[in-house]
């Protein structure tokens, strides 16, 4: 309790009430029977059998003593019984498990015998146990304590595993240092304090299991009474009065309660978290649209339009938007790629498009269009509509199929939900999809689970999933990331090969430029969660406008590269998505940044056909469009 | 669609190309895993047989001048003791000790001369009776009411459902069952007079036991439900669901249930081995005639056959439930069936 009053300014609710309420059981144990002693033992057969009354709150009981009186002197018994029953159990437990831990022979004797304990419930070994050691106060200690070991040596045995191959155990162990050494030296210390803790839960447990007993009549035996002793003397005669039953009840619940919200408040404290977390001051900003940069009509017979996309995440930490400005649109057929660095946004530009964004995140967008249905929109239409035409293929495919579902079921359910087809006729179409990623022996393949498969080959089920409707767009959000490097060129391979079979477009997520320049048509460059370039591939490489993009083909090996010689890296960090600048956030890290840069948003602005750069000083085409904008500001290179 | 894209398929695949093989295996697989776990029942009910062979030999005292009293003649004493087997040696009691559980001979209570086998025939069945229903209300309420409040708190949401669930079943679950009984049955016997007091006469009359036994491990398996739940839908293949459209009820039934069953089933084994024990106190309470009202008894009177052959029943549905799960488990996860626990 030291470590809440080092924190006297915060006493929140959550501490006070268990503290009180443990203040309160330890006072009633030690005056308990000083104040009410008399008044619980004197017999009044004149009074006896009284229900509920001013005299007698909660009645009297077959000899006319008081029952409130009875159970709060009850509380020493009770809990004084239970505190012994766990130090019994503790010790008991403790050295057990030490005792498995230390010697490797009786350790796995130890370990099997435990096992076999845990699996019976606490009351049937304490009825074992009382059996044993005879029942009455002792007994019952004795039993409880016994039916508690079990718990007691598995979690020691546990912490001590993960103490003993620290590296000063280890030290120890090689300099010959013997076992007992060991225990008391560095073992013993380090579990103390989460077994003490767990004996602070077990004290609530230590007395339900006693009340339990002494209710069976197999505890604490007359004269001498505890709760449980008092609501199996007081169940006969509910009937006269409510009193008996309910006063030790609410005694038994009230200290079950109390001693578990104490371990837990423990817990807490001693893992140095809060009930309460700190409530940051939410940044609040203006959640207007985002601001009309870079404005362009909305084009008909696009694939997919995106214009001023924002992804903004509220939590209590704050708001943060890792989609800051995002326009683009891709063409039927056509390969689009985004390159840029963890935490450019990328990714959650993917997942906006696809409608994947979800609660506390929120997705804004000036226009947000597939096909001619509304991404921001809601409703099953819009669902159906995407389980038909649009395909998503994840990072890791270990992680995207379900291990408890056979592949088939990943690939049949969208066809028979969306398509209605009858299960037969997509059964013969998954195993065909299968076929035409090259998975071997489809038809088996279909029984399997996903942990029976390689990598390469969930990918390519993954893949094959989008070849169940009709898709027009598949979205790859690095495909490649978390296969084998020769795996990796098949699988990009194969999506190529998908998207000129079927005709569909794609969206390409990667870190990497050199994975995207070999497969799409067109880049977009995306940096702090805004496009900073896009271009056709060709020209990315020729002409880089950005100095960013110069600075990833820099970055990236290529045929050419000098082997002997290291890759340049981009020195500095990009700012995260809960920084709000007011000019461009490359600057920091931009050799060519100047004054404008820092204070003013450079505009996603047109080079050249295509070709689009948020730069105020871009390394080529400065003014080649004869842009507007670009009057009066000199590029310099 | 049938052209073969992208040439060869991977090396390496873990199952290789010879597909009977993989199937030769997997019975291999299934057989060795119902082997081992037949194979720990049986070391397990030796060792409950043994344990409460033991017992009776070292409790203090002579246990049959302990049950019959002061007043027993000598020529009681040594009848009792000799149609218990004790004026056998220690091996030979044990032989016959065994004979007899194989044999469903539980012996004769000490102190009613009645057969023990016979006592448990009619007194378990109504253990059961409580416990089995009880159970299922178990499951049927906590995966409901975890799994949607997983899905209503999902990723900090609804901080105050959150709040409330947890210290709700917080404390439901710190009411002992036999607590609840009494309080129940001054409820709605005592003061409603809505159910009958005691027995198991009618269908109303299981309503008060059931619902004692139900409410605590209900509030502490949604718990478990609530926690697993919270995991799946973490996961990126619920997420790939959602890329494929799934329907909001499919994905949850199909894809986030079988995922979290796992770790609820192993607790919900736990709970089924408690509640065959918490009848014998909630039994106690409403004058139930199973084996909790009897054992209590016989431990009072010392009469040990009675005691041994009720712990030897109760401990071996625990084992046997056990033991269910772990079938279960292998059913519903293939990769249960392969590691070593």
């Amino acid at each position: 309790m030291t470590e809440v009053a080092r924190k006297p300014r915060r006493f929140p609710l959550s501490t006070a009430i268990p503290l009180a309420l443990l203040l309160l059981f330890v006072f009633l144990s030690i005056a308990g029977p000083w104040l009410w002693g008399t008044d619980a033992e004197t017999s009044n057969v004149a009074v006896a059998d009284q229900g509920i009354s001013s005299a007698h709150w909660m009645g009297t009981d077959d000899l006319g003593r008081d029952v409130l009186a009875r159970t709060l002197v009850a509380t020493r018994s009770s809990l004084v019984l239970a505190v012994l029953a766990t130090i019994v159990g503790g010790c008991a437990g403790v050295a057990l498990g030490l005792l498995s831990a230390v010697s490797r022979r009786l350790g796995r004797l130890i370990d099997g015998a435990i096992g076999l304990l845990l699996a019976f419930p606490a009351l049937l070994l304490a009825i074992f146990f009382a059996v044993l050691f005879g029942i009455g106060s002792v007994g019952s200690v004795l039993a409880v304590g016994a039916a508690f070991a079990p718990g007691f040596a598995r979690i020691t045995q546990t912490l001590t595993a993960s103490v003993i191959s620290k590296e000063y155990v280890e030290a120890s162990r090689v300099l010959g240092k013997r076992p007992l050494y060991l225990t008391f030296r560095h073992i013993l210390p380090n579990i103390g304090e989460p077994v003490i803790l767990y004996s602070t839960i077990h004290i609530g447990t230590a007395v339900l299991a006693l009340s339990g007993l002494s209710f069976l009549g197999l505890g604490v035996q007359p004269p001498s009474y505890d709760w449980g002793r008092l609501l199996n003397e007081g169940l006969t005669r509910i009937y006269t009065n409510p009193g008996v039953g309910i006063a030790p009840s609410i005694a038994i619940v009230l200290a079950g309660l109390t001693f578990n919200m104490v371990g837990e408040r423990l817990s807490d404290i001693l893992g140095g978290r809060t009930a309460a977390p700190p409530k940051l001051p939410s940044k609040q900003r203006g959640l207007d649209p985002a601001p009309a940069r870079a404005e362009t009509t909305g084009t008909t017979g696009e694939l997919v339009e995106v214009r001023n996309l924002r992804v903004v995440y509220h939590t209590v930490d704050g708001v943060t938007t890792p989609v800051r400005d995002v326009s683009f649109s891709i063409a039927p057929g056509e390969k689009v790629g985004i390159v840029g660095e963890s935490g450019s946004g990328k990714s959650m530009t993917a997942s906006a498009v696809a409608r994947l964004i979800d609660t506390p995140g929120r997705v804004e967008a000036r226009t947000l269009r597939f096909l001619d249905a509304d991404l921001l929109g809601h409703g099953t239409e819009v669902d159906r509509h995407l389980g038909r035409n649009m395909s998503v293929v994840f990072q890791d495919p270990g992680e995207a199929l379900n291990p408890a579902i056979k592949i088939g079921t990943h690939l049949v359910e969208p066809s028979v939900i969306h398509q209605r087809e009858p299960k037969p006729a997509a059964r013969r179409k998954a195993i065909k999809a299968l076929g035409s990623v090259a998975i071997s022996d489809p038809a088996r393949r279909f029984r399997q689970h996903q942990h029976e498969l390689s990598g390469g080959m969930k990918q390519r089920v993954c893949i094959a999933i989008g070849l169940m409707g009709e898709a027009r767009l598949i979205i790859a959000d690095e495909p490649t990331t978390a296969l084998d490097v020769t795996v990796q060129r098949q699988i990009l391979r194969l999506i190529n090969d998908i998207g000129e079979m079927t005709g569909a477009g794609l969206l390409f997520i990667s870190h990497d430029i050199a994975v995207v320049s070999e497969l799409c048509d067109r880049i977009l460059v995306m940096y702090a969660g805004f496009v900073v370039e896009e271009a056709r591939t060709a020209d990315v490489f020729t002409s880089p406008a950005h100095p960013y993009t110069a600075m990833l083909l820099a970055a990236s090996p290529d045929m050419d590269t000098d082997k002997s010689r290291q890759l340049p890296t981009i020195d500095g960090r990009m700012p995260g998505p809960g920084v709000d600048l007011p000019g461009c956030y490359f600057a920091a890290r931009c050799p060519r940044a100047d004054v404008t840069c820092t204070e003013s948003a450079p505009p996603l602005r047109t080079l050249a056909e295509g070709h689009r750069v948020a730069c105020w000083h871009p390394l080529t085409g400065a003014g080649a469009a004869g842009d507007d904008e670009l009057t009066g500001v000199e590029a310099k290179i | 669609m049938s052209a073969q894209l992208a040439g060869e398929p991977d090396a390496g695949s873990p199952a290789g190309p010879a597909a009977g093989a993989a199937t030769g295996r997997g019975v291999g697989q299934w057989a060795f895993f119902v082997g081992r776990k037949l194979l720990r029942l049986v070391v397990s009910l030796l060792i409950l047989v043994t344990a409460t062979f033991i017992m009776v030999h070292l409790i203090p005292g002579d246990p049959v001048l302990a049950a019959l009293g002061d007043q027993a003649t000598p020529q009681l004493i040594a009848l009792r003791r000799h149609e218990l087997g004790l004026d056998l040696s220690l091996p030979a009691q044990y032989f016959h000790y065994l004979q007899g559980v194989v044999t469903g001979d539980f012996g004769r209570s000490i102190v009613t001369d009645a057969p023990v086998s016979q006592l448990l025939a009619t007194k378990f069945p109504n253990t059961l009776g409580l416990a089995i229903p009880a159970f299922v209300l178990v499951v049927l309420i906590a995966l409901p009411v975890g799994l949607l409040t997983a899905i209503r708190t999902r990723g900090g949401r609804g901080r105050v459902t959150r709040t409330l669930f947890v210290n709700i079943t917080g404390l439901l679950n710190s009411i002992p069952d036999y607590v609840l009984a009494t309080l129940l049955s001054l409820i709605f016997v005592v003061a409603i007079k809505a159910f009958p007091a005691a027995g198991n006469g009618t269908a109303a009359s299981y309503v008060l036991p059931v619902a004692a036994l139900v409410v605590g491990p209900a509030a502490s398996l949604s718990r478990i439900v609530r926690v697993e739940a919270l995991k799946v839908l973490d996961a990126e293949y619920i997420r790939a669901a959602k890329a494929r459209r799934l329907p909001t009820l499919l994905r949850y039934w199909r894809h986030v249930l079988p995922n979290m069953l796992t770790a609820s089933l192993t607790f919900g084994g736990m709970i089924l081995a408690g509640l065959i024990a918490g009848t014998v106190l909630v039994e106690n309470v409403f004058g139930w005639p199973g084996v909790g009202t009897v054992i209590a008894q016989a431990v009072i009177q010392k009469d040990y056959p009675l005691i041994q052959g009720i712990l030897l029943v109760l401990g071996a549905t625990v084992l046997i439930l056990n033991m269910i799960v772990d079938f279960v488990l292998g059913v519903l996860d293939p990769r249960s069936r392969m590691g070593a626990h």
